[in-house]
This record gives C-alpha cells, sequence and structure tokens, in this order.
C-alpha cells in the first residue's frame, strides 16, 4: 500500500513536470528534453502496457478455465457412464445369487444334485459363474459346485463372512483364483421366515470388468482401470501394471461423483485423473490422460497468446519511442522558437525603451542648444555689423568656437535620436556599402587603441538594396563586435561586400581570430549562449539572426578553431516585408 | 527691394526672439509668437509671405497649425522646425503641404536661403 501510494507520488510529479515544463526554462535544454521525452514514455508505455498485461492474464485464465472445462466435463461423462456399466454389471450378479437364495429352501440348495442343476442353468444364462456354495449360519459350506472340493470348509473366521451377516450382501474385491484369472466373490445372505439364515456364495471371473473398460473407446494415450480402495488394481492398466499390482500414486479423495483431479509428477507428464467411487461396491474406477495430450488445444492457444502480447509489447515500443521522438522534437523546436522570439521582443523592447529615453532627452537638449546657438549667431551678428568693435577678431572666433561647439552636440543628438529610430522597420533604399562605412566609424576607436586592422572590400558598383537602416547597422555592429572580441590585438578583420545573384547581395566579415569549435557553433544563434563569460549577454547573434531573418535574408557561418570565422550575411535586394509605416 | 515678411512661431522665447532679431539684421520684417493660437490671431490680421513653424508646441501643435494655414492661407509658405533629429516629421509635413524644414539647432544661413527660395518661388515666380 505504502509502495502504491509511493508510485502514485511518483506519478503525479511527474505529470507535474510535464505539465509544468514550462516553468523550468532556465534548466540546460537538452537534459530537459530527455527527461521529459523519458517521462512521456514512460506514462504512455505504462498506460499501454498495464492494461494489456492485464487483459493477457485474464484471458489466459479464463481460456484456461473455459478449455479445461470442454476436456474435462466428456472425460466425467465417460467416467459415469461405465460406472453405470459397471454397477449394472454386478447388481446383476447379485440379483442372480439372490434370486437363488430366495427362490430355494436350504434343504434344496443343500442337496447337492439341485445345486449342480441351479449352477448349470446360471453358468448358461448369465456366463461368468465359477462356483456356487451354500453356507449355513455357522460358516460351514453345507454343498458346493465348482472347480474346487470346498464342501464342509469353514469360513466362519473370516471377515468376508461377518460382512455379510451385518449387511446381507458382499462384494469382495478381485483375487486370483481358478486357472489363474483375476475373480470376485459375490455372496447375499438369506433369512428364512422361521428365522433361520444362510448364506449363498458365488465365484464370478471378472473377464466382463475388461471388456466394460474396453468400451469406453479411450485413445492411445488414456489409460482406464478400477481399483480397490487400497490402491490395488482389480483390472490390468497399459501403464501401472496388471491386475493385483499397487497403485504407485496416491488415491484420489473419496468422491461418489465423477470428478477430475490432477497430478503433478515430476518424473512423467503431468496426469489427468477422472474418477469415482462406487456407491455399494470397494471399486474406483479411473480414467488417467496425459495432461500434455489433454491440454494440447489449449497449449497451442497459450502460446499464441504468449506471443501476441509480445508483438504488441513490441510494436507498441516502437510506436511509443518514435512517437514521443517526434513529439518531443516538435515541442523543442516550437520552444526553442519561442523563447528566441520571446528573447528578441524582450530585447528589442529594452532597447527601444532605451531609445525612447535617448530620443527625449536629445529633443530636450535640442531647444536649448539652438538658443545657444541663436544667442551666439545674434552675438556674432552684432559683431559684424558693427563698424567698428574692439577686439573683433577675438570675439569673432569666441563666438565661432560656441557654435562649433552647438555644432558637435547636434551631431551627437542626432546620433542619439538615430539610434532611437532604428527600433522601428522602416524600409528604405539603402546603400550597403554607406551603411558598412557608417557602422565602423562607430567601432573605429576600439579597434584603433588594439591595433585591430579593419579593412573594407567593398563592390564600388554594389546595387542598392531596399532595408532597414537601422536594423543593418544593428547587425553589421553585432558582428564585427563579436570579430573584435574574437581576434588578437593587431588582428585583421576583412569586411567585403559584392553581388551574389540577381536577387541577393552578399557581405562577408572575416576575422583571424580563436574561431568556434563545432559544439560552440551548434549554438551561437541561441539566446544566452555565450563564450564571453560575465561580459556577453548572448543575445547579439540570435538578435542578429532574427533581424536577417525579418529582412527576408540569411546568415551563414563558418569556422575553424584556432583559424577564424567567417560569417556571410546575405540580403534581398528587394524588401520582402512591405513598409508599414 | 521689398521687406521679406516672415512669421516666426515657437513656445522657446528666447529662441524665437533672439532668431527674429537675427533676421531683422538682415533685412527681413520678422515678427514672433509664442504658440499656434498667437500665430493665428496675427495671421488672421496680417498674413506673412513666409511662416517658420515649430512643429512641438503646447496647445496647438505645428502640424495643425500647418494644416489650418495651407487650408486658409494658401499663399503663406510654411518651413517647419523639428527637434526631433528625424527627417521623418518633416517628411510628413511637406506631404501636408509644407515648402520644406529644418531641423533644430539650424544655422541661420540655411533659414536665410530656405526663405529666399520660399519668397523667390511665390512673388516672383
Amino acid at each position: 500500500m505504502i509502495a502504491r501510494g509511493r508510485d502514485r507520488m511518483a506519478i503525479k510529479s511527474w505529470l507535474g513536470k510535464l505539465l509544468f515544463m514550462d516553468q523550468e526554462t532556465d534548466g540546460n535544454s537538452p537534459e530537459r528534453y530527455d527527461i521529459l521525452r523519458r517521462n512521456i514514455m514512460i506514462l504512455m508505455i505504462l498506460v499501454t502496457i498495464v492494461p494489456l498485461f492485464f487483459m493477457a492474464v485474464v484471458n489466459y485464465h479464463q481460456y484456461q478455465a473455459t478449455l479445461r472445462e470442454e476436456i474435462v466435463t466428456p472425460m466425467r461423462a465417460l467416467v459415469n457412464k461405465t460406472k453405470h456399466s459397471f454397477e449394472l454389471f454386478l447388481a446383476e450378479r447379485i440379483s442372480t445369487v439372490s434370486f437363488i437364495a430366495s427362490a430355494y429352501t436350504f434343504d434344496q440348495l443343500a442337496d447337492e444334485a439341485t445345486m449342480n442343476r441351479i449352477f448349470r442353468v446360471t453358468k448358461e444364462e448369465f456366463g461368468g459363474f465359477v462356483d456356487l456354495g451354500l453356507i449355513d449360519d455357522q460358516g460351514i459350506q453345507v454343498s458346493y459346485t465348482g472347480p474346487y472340493d470346498l464342501k464342509g470348509k469353514d469360513y466362519s473366521e473370516q471377515s468376508w463372512f461377518h460382512e455379510v451377516k451385518v449387511r446381507g450382501t458382499y462384494v469382495s474385491d478381485v483375487f486370483m483364483g481358478y486357472r489363474k484369472f483375476p475373480h470376485i466373490v459375490v455372496a447375499v445372505q438369506r433369512r428364512s421366515d422361521d428365522g433361520k439364515t444362510w448364506i449363498v456364495r458365488a465365484t464370478i471371473d471378472t473377464e466382463k470388468f475388461d471388456d466394460l473398460i474396453a468400451s469406453m473407446g479411450l485413445d492411445a494415450s488414456a489409460d482406464a482401470f478400477l481399483l480397490n480402495k487400497d490402491g490395488i488394481l482389480q483390472t490390468p492398466s497399459k501403464i501401472y501394471g496388471k491386475v493385483l499390482e499397487h497403485f504407485p500414486l496416491p488415491l484420489p479423495p473419496v468422491s461418489y461423483e465423477a470428478n477430475v483431479w490432477e497430478y503433478e509428477d515430476a518424473e512423467h507428464d503431468d496426469l489427468m485423473l477422472a474418477y469415482t467411487h462406487f456407491v455399494h461396491y470397494p471399486y474406483i474406477l479411473c480414467v488417467i490422460k496425459p495432461k500434455g495430450e489433454v491440454l494440447r488445444a489449449w497449449y497451442t492457444l497459450k502460446t499464441e497468446l504468449f506471443f501476441l502480447f509480445v508483438a504488441s509489447v513490441v510494436v507498441i515500443f516502437l510506436v511509443v519511442f518514435k512517437l514521443t521522438d517526434l513529439l518531443v522534437k516538435r515541442m523543442r523546436e516550437s520552444d526553442e522558437k519561442r523563447e528566441a522570439a520571446f528573447r528578441e521582443m524582450e530585447h528589442s523592447h529594452k532597447l527601444s525603451s532605451i531609445g525612447r529615453l535617448a530620443a527625449g532627452v536629445a529633443h530636450e537638449i535640442n531647444n536649448p542648444m539652438a538658443i545657444i546657438n541663436e544667442k551666439a549667431g545674434l552675438m556674432k551678428d552684432l559683431i559684424e555689423f558693427a563698424p567698428t568693435f574692439p577686439d573683433k577678431e577675438r570675439f569673432l572666433s569666441l563666438t565661432d568656437a560656441i557654435l562649433q561647439s552647438v555644432n558637435r552636440c547636434r551631431s551627437i543628438t542626432h546620433r542619439l535620436l538615430g539610434f532611437a529610430r532604428r527600433m522601428e522597420v522602416q524600409i528604405e533604399v539603402l546603400d550597403l556599402n554607406g551603411i558598412i562605412q557608417e557602422t565602423m566609424t562607430f567601432l573605429e576607436k576600439e579597434a584603433s587603441y588594439r591595433n585591430i586592422d579593419i579593412r573594407l572590400q567593398l563592390a564600388p558598383d554594389l546595387p542598392k538594396i531596399a532595408s532597414d537602416r537601422g536594423q543593418l547597422q544593428q547587425v553589421f555592429l553585432n558582428i564585427v563586435n563579436n570579430a573584435i572580441a574574437a581576434v588578437n590585438d593587431g588582428g585583421l578583420i576583412t569586411v567585403t561586400t559584392w553581388e551574389k545573384d540577381t536577387d541577393f547581395v552578399a557581405t562577408a566579415i572575416q576575422d583571424n581570430g580563436s574561431g568556434m569549435s563545432e559544439e560552440t557553433l551548434k549554438h551561437i544563434f541561441e539566446p544566452f549562449f555565450t563564450t564571453k563569460k560575465s561580459q556577453g549577454t548572448g543575445l547579439g547573434l540570435p538578435i542578429t539572426y532574427g533581424i536577417i531573418k525579418k529582412l527576408g535574408g540569411e546568415i551563414d557561418v563558418q569556422s575553424k578553431e584556432g583559424k577564424g570565422t567567417t560569417i556571410t550575411v546575405y540580403l534581398p535586394k528587394r524588401s520582402i516585408t512591405h513598409e508599414t509605416t | 527691394m521689398e521687406r521679406y515678411r516672415v512669421l516666426l512661431v515657437d513656445d522657446e522665447v528666447e529662441f524665437v526672439t533672439t532668431l527674429a532679431e537675427r533676421l531683422a539684421l538682415r533685412g527681413i520684417d520678422a515678427r514672433t509668437a509664442f504658440n499656434g493660437e498667437e500665430a493665428l490671431r496675427i495671421m488672421e490680421a496680417d498674413p506673412p509671405q513666409v511662416l517658420v513653424l515649430d512643429l512641438m508646441m503646447p496647445g496647438l501643435g505645428g502640424m495643425e497649425v500647418l494644416q489650418y494655414v495651407r487650408s486658409n492661407y494658401p499663399q503663406v509658405q510654411v518651413i517647419l522646425l523639428t527637434g526631433q533629429g528625424s527627417t521623418r516629421a518633416g517628411i510628413e509635413g511637406m506631404r501636408l503641404g509644407a515648402f520644406d524644414y529644418l531641423m533644430k539647432p539650424l544655422t541661420i544661413e540655411e533659414l536665410m536661403e530656405k526663405i529666399r527660395i520660399a519668397v523667390g518661388g511665390q512673388v516672383t515666380g
């Protein structure tokens, strides 16, 4: 129960993991999807195999019970029928003896001649009678007709004599008698009206028993025989030997109805015994069949069931495996896409709020700057327009310096505002070379500190393209920034542009820096993947990728560890996104 | 030569008065208004040849003034001033009928040039 509870908890937590997977986004993803795949697989296999298994077990038992019943019932019927024949045969013999005892008086039977005549007639009419004798109530054989000279024999000490005195009739076990044939004794006690008792005793050979058993029509592997209550064979058995030999197996429990008893015998096959005890006679009728024979149909079915089960399990495993694989792959792809989109959105959100701030600041600064500009301009005008002015030249140079500073501020605020504008997609016809040159001016300073040579090999006749200036600047800024980070001091970065075909122009940014391993190369477009340890946001290339895709372009990365990296950006000449602003 | 009549509209008083003084020094009849409503009042009395109009003003904005002027005083040429450093607002203004635009801070030479061309197209053309 406890174990079960624990299982349920485990399943619950699995389900929980499946359902709330999305919230564990900070885990490293490959492992996460392996766990997900494993959990889905276990779940699917559990919900398919467990019911299948139970169904198989239930079916197995159902079939077994049905088939067994189907086999056992005819065996039982046969045993009952044969028992009935035996009872009929024995009852007939007893009635014969009983008739003799009743039809004649003691004196008549005591007469040897009468006895002989009765014996002869009986033998002719009924068959199987070997001898006939009359015994008085003292147990002395008064008259006898048969192959032995038993007249005058005293039976008073024998157990059958006492039994017949108590019960009135007696049927003996089989014994070897005259001419080594198996026989039984039937004895009937007769009480006359005046209270005198006598016993008529007949010996009957059991040839008829064999006939009755043969008439059962059993197949070769089956065996049928009669046992007495001590387990001594009363008729010959194919398996267990001749008459009067001991039946080697333990006797089944007493049952007067046809019953089936199963032996699990280590030496032989397992056996199935259909048997019944006789009510009035000391016999047990047995039919034995080897179980394998009896249940052959069942074994075939069992094998088929087993193979069906195994095949189903294999198929389920395969399907579950493939399906889960597919499912998780799809899930992963969509997760990655969504995550990338989310990051990009988040980043552009961040940038656009920075942009708005910059725009606000620039705008606010522009107004006072315009006032300074005009005031200084007026000062300059007044100096210039005045016919005489002391230190005219000096004042003019001062106002010019003010105006120049204002101009510098103006270019700064305009650049800030330009950055802010970059957040919006604005398709215009652009000179790609111009954009690259402009972008490089932002990076020149850092490059010159580290003595990095940035070489531009720009195709002079490059056609203009319809694209977004700000976004393209961001792309080149990101890529060249990465290149600067990758090269050593004094490294070389080459930016080349050319016309790829009628639809695309290409820009390649090549560096001779550290390059990337295959493994790194696989992940560079994943958000938050960075090799710059503390400085990188891991967003540069994903954003770059996102922008290029948005602009309808392609990006290609070639890298060799220790040799350097080449990133090639292909841009469409005509914009695929219609202008939305 | 006739003096050019110009109306300067901007909420930055210091900017607009100084600019007016500089234009006056250059022989231009420059009046000032510190918001859109005032500009329209002045125009009602005596419309200038050229309206120099700041786009970002509290109250009646530059764009509204521009639209009003274009429909009521079609002979008045409008030069827009923008402090946003963006050409977009200027282009938008030109689409609405402005003659040209300038980005703040501006140089006096640029403004003079624009005024000259604007009036030249209007009077002598």
